[in-house]
């Protein structure tokens, strides 16, 4: 069995081995990408419910089409026309929905803890798709996964995360996932976004932008998270640009081969300049298509588990 | 649950002929090489699917193309096996439409695993036709499938295994019956 849980709320309770069953899973799920046919009938009659309670894009689009593709029923709930609205509280909503006998929720909250809470009070399995500044876990595994396509084992390899650190559960899940691959995680940004915490997490924090590009094999660069932000922590876009953007001027100074990654969406010109976000040492699309692929393997992996909690009957 | 072995019911010579003769019969069933593509299912039937390709190539002195199936996404088992099973991949390398494509594996059972894997070989396109290739044919269908290429037909009990070793996996190519032990 590859994974142990019955959820997925963060990378810090997966281990090694657990990470590369799912990294390796969603290899074979990429595979399937290429054929006539993109979608497999492993998951039928499965039933699957995106509960976001945040605005979201690409992350619902990515896990729809990864349900779609394993061909999973599927079921949207968005807080701007739900109950919610009314009053209701979480649990109620949750356990309103799995009365209704649905096998998995994916779960989207602006609360950190919230997937954990959903998860310790309901049967069915719980994939946490962000949950405040706390996890993302399946955007750390395809920001792992993509550079475990590059670079191969990332036992030694250097990782810098750039920005802001403080708001980004993007960036505890990376460092989290690459510390159990063995990887080396600096954090860069302004004082203002880098907690000194985050040292206990296992990563170096490094203020200078240069010192943290110079050994780097990847550069994972954050979104500023403007609408996250209750009180300004640098002066504007344009100085932040200034000095921690990645331009041409700063891949100059780093390593050959090193490329950059961004979990989208960009603020071009603010975190990462055009020339960069569409130069030839991104891999930010294919991050994208890893995306599904890593999401269509969670969901199997734990759909896949113990018949007994998902209730579905056998074909 | 531990495996006793019981009996050697093919030693490697006689695995060896048996794929040999299948070779001939495709061929024959074929009339030649033309728009035959041979599919292995994961993970013996793949190292099979090469030993018939290598005795085609003997007598027809043709590469005919060889693909792998993975059909774990396609089981209907999935809410009753537990474990999700570690997947292996898919490799068809070719295109299947309005070929004559030949599935071969190791044992036929109960026929679900040629179910799987004739709807994933529909999703990789149409071919004109599809056969099937077992080195054993063990009985106990709970499917309307028969093979149209058997190496040897093996009458057993459902408490029985059949093990198929071959030199790329296990050092050795035999095929062995054995029972499970209750321990």
């Amino acid at each position: 069995m590859i994974l142990k849980g019955k959820d997925l709320i963060g990378l810090e309770d997966l281990t090694r081995e657990e990470i590369l069953g799912i990294l390796d899973t969603a290899e074979q799920f990429r595979a399937i990408f290429d054929r006539p046919v993109r979608k497999v009938p492993i998951m039928r009659g499965r039933t699957v419910v995106n509960l976001f309670f945040e605005p979201s894009t690409r992350t619902r689009i990515s896990f729809e089409l990864a349900e779609n593709r394993l061909s999973a029923d599927i079921v949207n709930f968005s807080a701007q026309t739900s109950s919610l609205k009314k009053g209701e509280t979480l649990r109620d909503t949750a356990e309103n929905i799995e009365a209704m006998k649905v096998d998995m929720i994916i779960m989207r909250h602006s609360s950190p803890g919230a997937a954990q809470y959903l998860a310790d009070v309901l049967d069915c399995s719980v994939i946490n798709a962000g949950d405040g500044a706390h996890e993302h876990p399946t955007q750390g595994l395809l920001d792992i996964m993509s550079m475990r396509q590059r670079l191969g084992d990332l036992a030694g390899r250097k990782v810098t995360i750039i920005g802001d650190i403080a708001h980004s559960r993007v960036a505890r899940s990376n460092i989290y996932g690459l510390n159990r691959l063995g990887a080396e995680v600096t954090v860069c940004g302004p004082s203002t976004m880098v907690p000194g915490a985050v040292a206990r997490l296992g990563a170096k924090v490094e203020f200078d932008l240069q010192k943290a590009v110079a050994d780097a094999d990847v550069l994972n660069v954050l979104r500023i998270q403007l609408e996250r932000q209750s009180r300004k922590v640098f002066p504007s876009n344009r100085e932040y640009h200034r000095m921690y953007g990645i331009t041409e001027e700063v891949m100059r100074r780093t390593k050959p081969g090193c490329f950059v990654m961004h979990p989208g969406p960009m603020n071009r010109n603010v975190e990462i300049s055009s020339e960069v976000a569409d130069g030839p040492r991104q891999v930010i699309l294919d991050q994208v298509t890893n995306g599904v692929a890593v999401r269509m393997a969670v969901i199997y992996l734990l759909g896949g588990g113990d018949p007994g909690k998902l209730g579905g009957a056998a074909a | 649950m531990g495996f006793v072995q019981k009996t050697v019911i093919m030693n490697s010579s006689e695995v060896t002929r048996a794929l040999t003769r299948i070779a001939h019969e495709i061929i024959e069933a074929n009339k030649g090489t033309d728009g035959l593509v041979l599919l292995g299912i994961q993970r013996r039937g793949v190292p099979l699917a090469k030993l018939i390709a290598e005795a085609i190539r003997k007598v027809e002195g043709v590469d005919v193309p060889l693909g792998a199936l993975d059909i774990t996404f396609y089981r209907d088992d999935l809410s009753t096996i537990g474990p999700a099973p570690q997947v292996s991949s898919s490799e068809i390398g070719t295109d299947v439409t309005a070929k004559n494509v030949v599935l071969v594996d190791d044992v036929l059972y109960t026929g679900r695993t040629v179910r799987a894997a004739l709807n994933e070989i529909m999703d990789w396109g149409r071919p004109s036709a599809v056969r099937l290739a077992v080195l054993i044919d063990r009985g106990h269908r709970e499917l309307p499938i028969r093979p149209d290429f058997v190496g040897k037909n093996v009458p057993t009990s459902h408490r029985e295994i059949i093990k198929v070793r071959v030199e790329e996996f296990d050092d050795v190519q035999e095929v062995v019956v054995g029972e499970v032990t209750a321990e």
